[in-house]
C-alpha cells in the first residue's frame, strides 16, 4: 500500500539527482527492495509512468532488486532468511524467537541511468 | 546508447519514519511516558476499551489521550469528559498515524507529566501496521462481530501487536466467532502476542488487559 506516495517520492528524488548532474533523460532507475516492504512491484512501474509523465524521468524503466529477509538471533548469533513474510521468525539453527530483522524492510534508489 | 552515465543515489525512501520513531522511544524512555498504539477496525471498541482502562489505571498513573481520526472531535470529547487531557488529531484523509504526526501531537500536551499516553489510531486494519508511531509498545482490538478470518486476511497488523483485545465476548453465541481458530492464527503468526477476552462495554475481562498494562508501563519508567 502506499506505493503512490511513495513513487512520488522517488520520482523527486530522481529528478534532484538528475538536475544536479545536468541529466537530459533518465532512462533506467535502479531499486533495492526489501521483501517485508510490503510493496508490490507491479505496482511500482504503473505508478511511476503515471506521475513522470513530462518529466526527464518520462518512460524510464524501473528495474526491482529484490532484497531477502533475514534475521539474526540474539540468542546464539546465527542469520537465517526467511522465505515468507508470515511464517514464524524463528532461528533455523537453535529455534529460539529471540531475534532481530537485520534487512528486508528497505526501499532504496540505488542508481539511475541518464544522458 | 551513447553518453549514457550511471549515478549512484544510495537513498532510502522507507529509512525516515524509523529513524524517528526510535529516536521518539528513546526520548519518551529519558522522559519515563509510556507511549501505546491502540489499533482496530473502526467500531472494534476502542474509545470504550481506552475509557475502561483509564478507569482502571486512573489512579496509578497521569494518563493522557491521543485521538486520530479523519475528521471530528467526537473520541476527544469522551476522554476529557471523565477529566484525563486528550488531543484531537484530524487527518483530513490520511489513514493511518506516523512518527512525525505523533510527535507533533505530543507538543500539545504536558507529555513530560505524563506516565501513559494511548494513542487511538484512526480506525483501519491495513495502513497503520505499516507505519511506526515511536509508541513503546502496539495493541490491537479485533471484536468478535468481525469475523474469526480476520488475521487471514490482514496478518500484517496481528504480527506486530505485543497485545491482541477480543472484545464484544458478549456476542459469543449470537456470531460466528471461533475464538481457538483465531488464537491458533494469531500464535502462528506472532507466537508471543497476549491475547485477551473483554467486553469492554460492561468490563469483563478487562483487569487482564490492565494488569498486563501495568507491567508494562512500570517496566518502562522504572527499570
Amino acid at each position: 500500500m502506499h506505493e503512490l506516495s511513495i513513487m512520488q517520492n522517488v520520482l523527486d528524488i530522481v529528478l534532484e539527482y538528475g538536475h544536479h548532474n545536468n541529466a537530459v533523460r533518465v532512462y533506467r532507475i535502479n531499486l533495492a527492495i526489501g521483501e517485508l516492504s510490503g510493496i508490490v512491484p507491479d505496482w511500482v512501474q504503473r505508478y511511476f509512468d503515471m506521475i513522470s509523465a513530462g518529466t526527464m524521468a518520462e518512460n524510464a524503466i524501473i528495474n526491482i532488486e529484490k532484497i531477502p529477509a533475514k534475521i539474526k538471533c540474539l540468542s546464539c548469533g546465527s542469520e537465517t532468511v526467511i522465505q515468507s513474510v508470515f511464517t514464524e521468525f524463528s532461528c533455523c539453527k537453535c529455534k529460539s524467537m529471540e531475534v532481530q530483522i537485520i534487512s528486508g524492510s528497505e526501499f532504496n534508489i540505488e542508481s539511475i541511468e541518464v544522458s | 546508447m551513447d553518453g549514457v552515465r550511471i549515478i549512484q543515489v544510495k537513498e532510502n525512501i522507507l529509512a525516515d519514519n524509523d529513524k524517528e520513531a526510535e529516536k521518539l522511544r528513546e526520548h519518551l524512555r529519558r522522559q519515563h511516558t509510556f507511549l501505546l498504539n491502540l489499533m482496530s477496525s473502526p467500531g472494534s471498541g476502542k474509545t470504550t476499551l481506552i475509557l475502561r482502562t483509564i478507569e482502571q489505571l486512573r489512579n496509578e498513573f497521569e494518563i493522557g489521550v491521543m485521538e486520530a481520526d479523519i475528521d471530528s472531535t467526537v473520541d476527544a470529547e469522551k476522554i476529557t469528559a471523565v477529566g484525563i487531557p486528550a488531543v484531537q488529531l484530524c487527518t483530513g484523509g490520511l489513514c493511518h498515524l506516523d512518527s512525525a504526526m505523533t510527535a507533533e501531537g505530543l507538543k500539545s500536551m504536558d507529555a513530560e507529566n505524563l506516565d501513559l499516553i494511548i494513542i487511538e489510531n484512526v480506525g483501519n486494519l491495513v495502513c497503520p501496521a505499516e507505519f511506526d508511531t515511536g509508541a513503546v509498545k502496539s495493541a490491537m482490538i479485533l471484536s468478535l462481530p468481525e469475523g474469526d478470518d480476520k488475521p487471514l486476511k490482514y496478518p500484517l497488523m496481528f504480527s506486530k501487536c505485543a497485545a491482541l483485545l477480543l472484545n464484544k465476548i458478549d456476542y459469543m453465541g449470537i456470531a460466528d466467532f471461533d475464538s481457538e481458530a483465531v488464537k491458533k492464527r494469531v500464535y502462528s503468526l506472532n507466537p508471543s502476542i497476549n491475547i485477551f477476552e473483554v467486553c469492554a462495554k460492561t468490563g469483563e475481562g478487562v483487569e487482564a488487559w490492565t494488569n498486563w498494562l501495568r507491567n508494562e508501563i512500570k517496566n518502562w519508567i522504572q527499570p
